[in-house]
């Protein structure tokens, strides 16, 4: 085994259509690694490309131009062990909470009662144990959140992406699920990519956090958080460090953010 | 283990507000279906009286000489031999006809409506088709495959089919990319994308469609009986109009009507089993038709 990064992009560009029959670049000349077991934080303005940075991890879109690894090799198709929470969430409808995260494993093969027993373990781990029989439309927006956590986290990914997962959840469920997620990622050594707005909520989870440019996206600038682990996100937030740590990646997350909003208003 | 705590999972509805819900739910019940009575016995009524006074009951026949049709042909029988018979033979050719068209309607639409390149080559086919007048082809399939029963089946096929397809495929066309790329990412083969994803997203718009499929394919069967046949009800309405016996005509329509509210109560149940995840909102109650 070689101990190289487990993700890495190498001046990967993505270009989409646009609307108007022009062309839009998403991400441009983008560069970044992730060690395995690193926590890494990505928070950049809205509509800046983080979604499809992601995507191009997954294997879900191809580059424009440049190369997404994973483990060393070019991503064709989706890597094996991937989880990828998207930021709208996928839950089936037409399946009931427990089969729905019992979905990972019914994919991969496992027995129709193999599946659900792995599932329902993790249906207790996200507190959502009363409500295996219900179906989504049954569920808050929160809850159905933790569904799609679940199932993602249920095929015991190695790389994991995560899209704004918790931007949705009140202030208090928001920190039981950062600490429930810093818990359950802490024995497993899994690549975590999570994008977010909310810079308290990169600082306080990752080990690296990545600022990213106004549209296209690209690598602004590089933080380490040198927060002892085991964190409680809600202590972690009081202390001294991290308050050093959140001015300086404002500092920088700031300038992008107005540049993003100077051209919004420019173009409406 | 469980980390987040939640709040309990119902509480206890006062049993005065059930017992208040249940009895308004039963009250309108009960003035809808009056009203619905009240409604046919003053259509009959002024049929009857019309028949009876003032047109032509020889034309028009009248509410209770349909009534005598019917009593008559399940007591003695019709000119064709017993209604059930009769019955049966109509039934299985709508019955096959809508099997095989609705499976037939459902496969193709759900692979062309995923599969653009599939779709580009076949539309201009599958619109020409659609727009053969199908009673035409009735009279084709009379031709083709004779008086039996198959000519039946293949008139109802073609109209359950082009009934389903096209609900198919819009079905499988509309399905969330979010999920289908959820389901990739968590393991899923192109086929398991298909049975667990696509399908089961298509299903409402698909059995939206079955509805009116089955009337479509007792029109088919009975058309075709009407066409060219050796038994079944086209052909007891097609005797009843060449011996101007006009509530002959009338009876068969009615055993035609109730054959079809039978089986759309069989598809309405159907569909509320496999729609249970659906929120409950339009079919089930207030508006419904
Ligand atoms: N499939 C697509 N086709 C065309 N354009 C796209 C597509 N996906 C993304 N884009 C464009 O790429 C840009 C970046 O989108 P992306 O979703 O990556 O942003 P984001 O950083 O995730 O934003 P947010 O923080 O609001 O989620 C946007 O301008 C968007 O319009
Ligand atoms: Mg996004």
């Amino acid at each position: 085994m070689t101990t190289g990064p487990v993700i890495e992009l190498r001046a990967a560009t993505k270009r989409f259509r646009g609307a108007t029959g022009g062309v839009h670049t998403a991400v441009r000349e983008l560069t970044l690694s992730v060690q395995p077991g690193e926590f890494v934080a990505v928070v950049g303005p809205t509509g800046c490309g983080k979604s499809t940075t992601l995507s191009l991890v997954s294997g879900l879109e191809p580059p424009s131009s440049g190369i997404a690894l994973v483990r060393g090799e070019p991503v064709l198709g989706i890597p094996e062990g991937i989880g990828y929470m998207f930021q709208n969430d996928a839950v089936q409808p037409w399946r009931s909470v427990l089969d729905n995260v019992a979905a990972g494993p019914r994919y991969r093969g496992a027995s129709k009662a193999k599946a659900r027993e792995k599932a329902r373990v993790w249906v207790e781990k996200v507190g959502l144990a009363k409500f295996a029989g219900y179906y989504p439309h049954q569920l808050s927006g929160g809850m159905r959140k933790r569904v799609a956590l679940a199932a993602t986290l249920v095929n015991e990914p190695s790389i994991l992406l995560m899209d704004e997962p918790f931007s949705a959840l009140d202030v208090q469920t928001r920190a039981l699920m950062q600490d429930e997620l810093l818990r359950l990622w802490s024995g497993t050594n899994a690549a975590v990519v999570f994008v977010t707005h909310d810079l308290d909520e990169a600082i306080a989870l990752a080990d690296k956090v990545i600022v990213m440019t106004a549209s296209p996206a690209t690598v602004k600038s590089t933080f380490d958080v040198h927060l002892p682990r085991p964190r409680l996100v809600e202590e972690i937030r009081m202390t001294p460090e991290f308050q050093s740590v959140y001015r300086e990646i404002w500092e920088s997350l700031r300038e992008e953010v107005d540049k993003a909003r100077e051209r919004s208003v420019v173009a409406s | 283990m469980s980390a987040v705590s939640l709040p309990a999972e119902t509480e206890a509805i006062p049993a005065r507000e059930l017992t208040g819900a249940a009895r308004a739910a039963r009250n309108r019940r009960l003035k809808v279906w009056s009203i619905r009575v009240v409604l046919v016995a003053v259509w009959l009524g002024s049929w009857e009286l019309a028949a009876t006074y003032w047109i032509d009951p020889f034309f028009y026949s009248k509410p209770s000489e349909v009534w005598a049709k019917l009593v008559d042909w399940f007591t003695v029988g019709t000119s064709q031999g017993s209604i059930w018979t009769n019955i049966a033979a109509t039934m299985q050719e709508a019955v096959i006809g809508f099997l095989i068209g609705a499976l037939a309607g459902i496969v193709l639409g759900v692979l062309l409506g995923r599969s653009p390149l599939l779709s580009d080559i076949c539309a201009p086919f599958i619109k020409a088709l659609n727009a053969v007048p199908r009673i035409v082809l009735a009279a084709l399939f009379v031709i083709w495959f004779g008086l039996g029963m198959q000519s039946k089946i293949a008139t109802a096929f073609i109209l359950v089919f082009f009934a389903v397809f096209f609900n198919a495929f819009q079905g499988a066309r509309e399905v969330d990319r979010n999920l289908i790329n959820n389901a990739r990412v968590l393991g899923a083969s192109r086929f398991q994308v298909l049975m667990t994803i696509v399908l089961p997203s298509a299903t409402s718009w698909i059995l939206a469609s079955l509805h009116s499929a089955f009337g479509f394919a007792l029109i088919g069967a009975v058309v075709g009986e009407v066409v060219g046949a050796e038994t079944g009800l086209g052909l007891l309405i097609s005797r009843s109009q060449g011996n101007f016996d006009t509530p002959g005509i009338y009876a068969g329509m009615i055993v035609i009507t109730v054959l079809a509210l039978l089986a759309e109560a069989i598809l309405t149940a159907l569909e509320k089993r496999l729609l249970k995840w659906r929120p409950t909102a339009a079919h089930e109650q207030g508006a419904q038709l």
